[in-house]
């Protein structure tokens, strides 16, 4: 009994939480990958556009909320998320055209664009905060648990509960379903073969007359929806704030990286190793040994590896890591 | 002369502009802007030397700022002997054996060959050295930290002249500079800048979280300072007297005794404070200077000319027989060392430490912002840069509010979009800051004062 006591408490506290956290990273880093893979350059506007997007799924969810409708024990901003969607491609097909293409056509190394989307970063979250300001937002509604804690403990008769938020599996399902989508759009259709083929080697893909405007739009396009949505369900499951959206952009870099830049299904796993080991190595393991290990041998400190305070340290020092002994990812970065 | 004029032309607007702004709003901001243009200069100035000489993106000046201001505490402080006493030995033990580890580690990876033993020994031993440190340290950062926590709580620094912070602040800096060189620098330029930005953001983490090193973000005020305090000042004869020669046409107007004197009060506090930014103002140009000549005698030299080769043709610059490895990290030390200095200046100015206020927008790409529009590879550009920025930044709330309120002119006050707007003045400095850097990027890529090499 013990032990899946045990067992029910490292689902609760590591791996529930884990794997939507990692679900959210996963989809960022696919965007940094995406945009890494074919534009060629490490976008360090990132979590400023996920804030951008995130910003419009919150204008949206008001707006319907002050119309009444809602979609029952779902949030509202899955709703919004398709109209949010519309604006922040609009957005960045503007970016693009009036920013990014100068650079692109001009052939300029991929330090310079990376500097430029600096720029962006600046423009995208001053407008940000002047929409909506820097404070916290909450817009999160319908049913909070899937299980609550203590509905758990009564169905089972365990010591330990467990609670599975609704934001948590909605995450969940909205990654897988995007994903697998987005995987059987890069190998089945064929602008997806031809943005691989683009990504792989570009002069051979322009000779055999792929057209690189439709890929570069079909690009911004697919980063524009996976801004969007990854941005609103962090927002869903955590709250809205700008600084946090920007200070996500270095676990998602890290995500990416680790699993091999300009691979989207590396970024994707990627996003899953980062948040377990932040997670693992930030817990405190006290009360599963006191399950586990019989009463005479009960630890007496935390059992933490590593304060919390050292999230963010953990995924960098794994990037750090990774980048000595594999230089090109865990997953071989081959070029999409 | 001639060739030198748009720089002149350039700094003369500049410190035009500063005068305006004290003229029209007070000395005292003025010279505020000015110190802080001054610390902004020198860290673009070390930005300049790794981005501008030699092409390496250094995304991490915000941990190396840090570390300076680091150093200001551990030079300045006065050393608490009950910390010392209560858990030094174990700070002192776990020093030692961090210092034993790494040696072991050094000797292993030196005479062994590479294989998969090695790499298990290696990680087994950092593991386990990290265990045991964790284990010995634990009880003496408790005592350290458990000595009246609300004053002190920390091991304290050495109690020497903050001045002397600024060399080990620079020190500091390298050192860190030296190790992550050694790891990244041979990654690919848009790696490195990655790479730098994380490990800018792990040195943060640890200055706020190691509270018996720093005190974390509980902060440390009331820092020693190289100039007057203002209060000592306000009680001076000599001080006095020379503000009442400097006013001396507007207090003989008053007739009045007692009101003379509280006119010559008024004067003598805001004097008083006036002078002390002055002092710093005094202090920051000096070493403005001194590090311009040394970068300028340094980017005309042979070694300045084997810089740009190896920054414009890495691989030909290989072939010469220029060791490209050695000169990037040297570079890069060098470069993050200006930028620790930087750091220990700014942390004395104000006089306080708080690690809480490490952000990498203000400190990390406003610098880059300011690299980029003053024009990399020039020094005068870099420092120029600093000036111009820092200015906007702080102006730009003022010049925000007045074009929204002239844009808004036909609105009533209390129209909901003019009242958010108002709100979020402050907001615009980033907006002025991102298009600023697109539209330098974009019709001026080499910045206002570009890059000029003649051979001499």
């Amino acid at each position: 009994m013990d032990f899946v006591n045990a067992i029910i408490l490292l689902l609760n506290y590591i791996f529930v939480p884990a794997l939507a956290y990692g679900s959210q990273l996963a989809l960022g880093a696919i965007f940094v990958t995406l945009i890494y893979g074919i534009l060629r350059f490490a976008n360090f506007a990132t979590g400023d556009m996920m804030s951008f997007g995130t910003m419009f799924v919150i204008l949206f969810t008001w707006y319907f909320q002050s119309l009444g409708i809602s979609l029952g024990v779902f949030p509202t901003a899955l709703l919004a998320i398709p109209f949010a969607i519309i604006f922040m491609v609009g957005y960045m097909l503007i970016i693009d055209k009036f920013v990014f293409k100068y650079y692109r056509t001009k052939k300029s190394p991929p330090v310079q664009l990376a500097m430029v989307s600096i720029g962006v970063m600046f423009v995208t979250q001053a407008v940000v905060r002047i929409i909506i300001g820097p404070s916290d937002r909450r817009f999160f509604d319908g049913e909070k648990f899937l299980i609550k804690a203590g509905e758990f403990k009564e169905m089972t008769g365990l010591n330990e509960g467990l609670a599975i938020k609704s934001t948590q599996v909605i995450t969940i399902i909205v990654t897988l379903i995007l994903v697998s989508t987005l995987f059987w759009f890069l190998n089945k259709t064929k602008t997806g073969k031809s943005m691989r083929a683009y990504s792989d080697n570009e002069d051979l893909a322009l000779l055999s007359g792929i057209d690189p405007k439709k890929i570069v739009m079909t690009t911004w396009i697919i980063a524009g929806i996976l801004a969007t949505i990854s941005g609103a369900l962090y927002g869903l499951d955590k709250s809205f704030k700008p600084f946090t959206y920007f200070n996500n952009m270095l676990p998602i870099f890290a995500a990416a990286i680790v699993g091999g830049i300009g691979n989207p299904f590396g970024a994707f796993l990627g996003g899953y190793v980062i948040a377990f080991s932040e997670i693992l190595l930030t817990y405190a393991y006290r009360k599963f040994f006191m399950y586990v290990l019989p009463e005479s041998m009960e630890p007496d400190g935390l059992i933490q590896l590593l304060s919390t305070d050292y999230k963010f340290a953990v995924s960098f020092s794994i990037l750090v890591i990774v980048l000595l002994y594999r230089p090109s990812g865990i997953f071989k970065g081959k070029v999409l | 002369m001639r060739k030198n004029l748009n720089v002149i032309a350039a700094y003369s607007i500049m410190m035009g502009l500063i005068i305006l702004v004290g003229i029209f709003q007070s000395w005292n901001i003025a010279l505020s802007i000015f110190n802080l243009c001054l610390i902004s200069a020198v860290m673009t100035m070390g930005a300049n030397i790794q981005w501008g000489y030699a092409g390496l993106i250094n995304f991490g000046i915000m941990g190396f700022t840090a570390l300076g201001g680091l150093a200001a505490v551990l030079i300045s402080v006065d050393p608490v002997q009950e910390a010392w006493s209560a858990g030094g030995s174990n700070i002192l033990f776990s020093l030692f054996l961090i210092i034993a580890m790494v040696l072991a580690v050094r000797y292993i990876l030196k005479n062994y060959k590479k294989s998969k033993n090695r790499t298990y020994i290696v990680a087994a031993i950092i593991i386990l050295g990290i265990v045991v440190i964790r284990f010995i340290s634990e009880p003496g950062i408790e005592a350290i930290e458990n000595v009246e926590p609300a004053k002190t709580g920390f091991l304290g620094g050495l109690g020497l002249p903050i001045i002397f912070s600024w060399v080990v602040g620079a020190f500091f800096a390298g050192g860190l500079a030296f190790v992550i060189g050694k790891v990244a620098l041979g990654l690919r330029a848009d790696y490195l800048a990655i790479a730098t930005l994380l490990i800018s953001e792990i040195v943060i983490a640890i200055i706020k979280h190691e509270d018996w090193l720093t005190r974390g973000v509980k902060n440390v005020i009331g820092l020693k300072r190289p100039a007057p305090y203002e209060v000592d000042l306000q009680q001076t004869d000599w001080f006095i007297n020379l503000v009442e020669k400097f006013n001396s046409n507007k207090l003989s107007i008053i007739t009045d005794l007692t009101e003379r004197q509280a006119t010559l009060n008024q004067f003598v506090i805001e004097g008083s404070s006036i002078f002390v930014k002055l002092c710093y103002s005094g202090l920051f140009v000096a070493v403005v200077i001194i590090l311009l000549i040394l970068t300028q005698k340094a980017l005309y030299s042979p070694w300045g000319r084997m810089m740009r080769a190896i920054r414009d043709n890495e691989e030909a610059a290989n072939a010469m027989g220029k060791n490209v490895v050695k000169q990037h990290l040297l570079i890069f030390v060098l470069g993050s060392a200006i930028v620790g200095i930087a750091g220990a200046m700014l942390v004395t100015q104000d006089g306080l430490f708080t690690p809480g206020s490490y952000r990498p927008l203000r400190y990390t790409f406003l610098i880059w912002v300011m690299v980029i529009i003053g024009g990399s590879g020039n020094n005068f550009g870099a420092i120029l840069g600093g000036f111009v920025v820092w200015f906007l930044w702080i102006e730009a709330a003022p010049i925000g509010l007045y074009l929204i309120n002239l844009t808004t002119a036909g609105l009533d006050d209390t129209h909901f979009l003019k009242v958010h707007l108002i709100e979020s003045v402050p907001y615009f400095r980033f907006l002025m800051m991102g298009v600023g850097l697109l539209i330098i990027m974009r019709y001026r890529p080499k910045g206002i004062l570009p890059e000029k090499i003649e051979i001499k």
